[in-house]
């Protein structure tokens, strides 16, 4: 991938039409919405609160159903970047079934989502879940595919899910999804979110991000994507210098799509200010351990 | 930001099943503008503006329904105003309106006939129990009203009180109300799309750009921030009128 700046899942993604746009504005690849074996119509609102340093949501994994899915991917491969798809299931038979009927350029698995019951960061906190279930996405969509699986920072060690990731055959693992979180409104005394609590990200997320990160490219062999409170060319370059091959953005995206031109760019100034190149810079932080 | 507490002062019933509430604090939208209504313990549903502290809401759903429920004394979450509301072009301006889509465009016409510009109303019912915002609309200057039983003003669809107004009259055209109407009335006024200013609705969640469930096909536009106001022309070349996306982001058609 020439550009390492890409769309994060769960934003701008429902859409064909959104992930094109998203490719159009100059991000080198897109990751969609999360697409499961069954159409879900998401939590009830509040599904998304504005908080100190980011954004909490609980949009509850809305999606058609990955039989309803492909034509968007088809569509939105006419912004010229590769598009992944982000997939969910509560077993490795779901997750398998869910891969093999979509057609894309690449799989994340969705094994972090904080706030779906059955799904997500609820399967995805136990090692032995994140290889099975990896291990049955690669047998599904064959060698060729990438696999990246995404992975949940609510647990103590998050470097032996990726372990786990790498041991099933992972190509690459997304650090990090939301950090479970809650609002509460203080006239009611009532959660904010329909769901009561759900994932915080956004820039105080950040250095958690880089952490992990930093960790997990220390931990296993295969590549790192950074994601997590990216909104700025420093904050993209502080992942790749914490070990990242490529970073996603997201709640960035609230500011427009003009953030993925502003990242790329900015980091070409630095490179050509330093007269280094990307791979020099990769994991640069880690001589300092 | 986060949902400021709005404590509902008054509350209006306008038809058997449409009722206004009014809370406070006043916002300062643009009309056309919406804003987040968190109905604590059901849901948060966007709304438009009929008032600056006034919402007008028909009961169709369970946050509606709880929204019902409550009266003065009650309160709401609201966050807003948000999205692009109408821009005001010219001297002479005409409103068009379907139902509950009169709501936005009779806080248009107040601003607009403030600002001295003058104000023609077209507006749509199904019947005249459903007749709506009817003071305020005359107010404002002619009001034409058309009714699907004819039981009020002229028999038909609102596209039909078209034929007393002469489209060359006005300076800019405001569109609000069902989709089917709204395809429908720009479909009659041909030649005069680049006039017309819309406001359309879509499944909103979040209200700042970055969920993607209100985002029009073939482009991306995303209507929560970028709408809900849009100009025709450009809804020619979109989903609009065709289908639409439901909560889950599958394609609702509509059968036309």
């Amino acid at each position: 991938m020439e550009n390492p700046v890409m769309l994060a899942a769960g934003i701008l993604g429902t859409t064909g039409a959104s992930l094109k746009r998203a490719a159009r504005s100059g991000a080198g690849c897109v990751v969609t919405k999360s697409v499961g074996p069954e159409p879900r119509d998401g939590h009830k609102g509040p599904v998304v609160v504005e908080v100190e340093g980011g954004l909490l949501n609980a949009m509850g994994l809305p999606n058609p159903s990955y039989r309803n899915f492909q034509e968007e991917i088809d569509f939105a491969k006419k912004g010229g970047s590769p598009v992944v798809a982000s997939i969910f299931g509560s077993n490795p038979e779901e997750f398998s079934t869910v891969a093999e009927g979509l057609d894309a350029d690449g799989f994340e698995l969705n094994l972090s989502c904080p706030h779906a019951e059955r799904y997500g960061a609820e399967i995805g906190c136990e090692a032995c879940n994140v290889e099975e279930i990896t291990r049955a996405v690669k047998k599904s969509v064959g060698a060729g595919v990438p696999v990246w699986v995404k992975l949940t920072p609510n647990v103590a060690d998050i470097t032996s899910l990726g372990q786990a990731a790498e041991r099933g055959g992972a190509d690459a693992v997304v650090a990090i999804n939301t950090l479970r979180a809650m609002a509460i409104d203080v006239e009611s005394g009532r959660p904010i979110l329909g769901n009561r609590f759900g994932g915080l990200s956004g820039p105080a997320i950040k250095p958690i991000a880089v952490k992990c990160v930093f960790d997990l490219a220390s931990a296993i062999e295969i590549p790192v994507i950074g994601v997590g409170g990216i909104s700025t060319w420093e904050d993209a370059l502080e992942m790749i210098m914490a070990g990242a091959e490529g970073v996603q953005v997201g709640t960035a995206l609230t500011g427009g799509y003009g953030v993925f031109a502003s990242i790329t760019e900015g980091i070409s100034s630095y490179l050509e200010r330093k007269r280094i190149t990307l791979s020099e810079v990769r994991g640069i932080a880690r001589r300092f351990s | 930001m986060k949902p400021i507490n709005a404590v509902i002062e008054r509350v209006r019933e306008e038809t058997p099943t449409v009722r206004t509430f009014f809370f406070d604090p006043a916002l300062d939208p643009v009309p056309g503008q919406y804003l987040m209504v968190w109905v604590r313990g059901a849901d948060e549903i966007p709304m438009s503006f009929s008032y600056p502290n006034g919402i007008t809401v028909q009961r169709v759903g369970d946050a509606t329904e709880a929204l019902f429920s409550l009266g003065e004394g009650d309160s709401i979450g609201i966050r807003g105003p948000l999205g692009n509301g109408f821009s005001l072009i010219g001297d002479s301006i005409l409103l068009i309106g379907g139902g509950l889509g009169g709501a936005p465009l009779s806080l248009l016409g107040e601003v607009a006939k403030d600002q001295g510009i003058d104000v023609t109303a077209l507006v749509g019912y199904r019947c005249c129990e459903d007749v709506l915002f009817k003071e305020r609309f005359e107010k404002m200057g002619e009001l034409v009203i058309t009714t699907d039983d004819g039981s009020l003003g002229t028999c038909g669809r609102t596209s039909a009180g078209l034929s007393c107004l002469d489209l060359e009259d006005f300076d800019q055209i405001y569109l609000c109300g069902p989709e089917p109407m709204m395809w429908d009335v720009i479909q009659k006024c041909k030649g005069f799309e680049e006039k017309i200013q819309a406001s359309i609705n879509r499944y909103m969640k979040c209200g700042m750009g970055i969920c993607g469930s209100c985002c029009l096909d073939p482009d991306g536009f995303r209507v929560c921030i970028e709408g809900p106001v849009i100009k025709a022309d450009r809804l020619l070349e979109s989903e609009f009128g065709r289908y639409r996306r439901g909560p889950s982001g599958s394609k609702e058609h509509y059968g036309r």
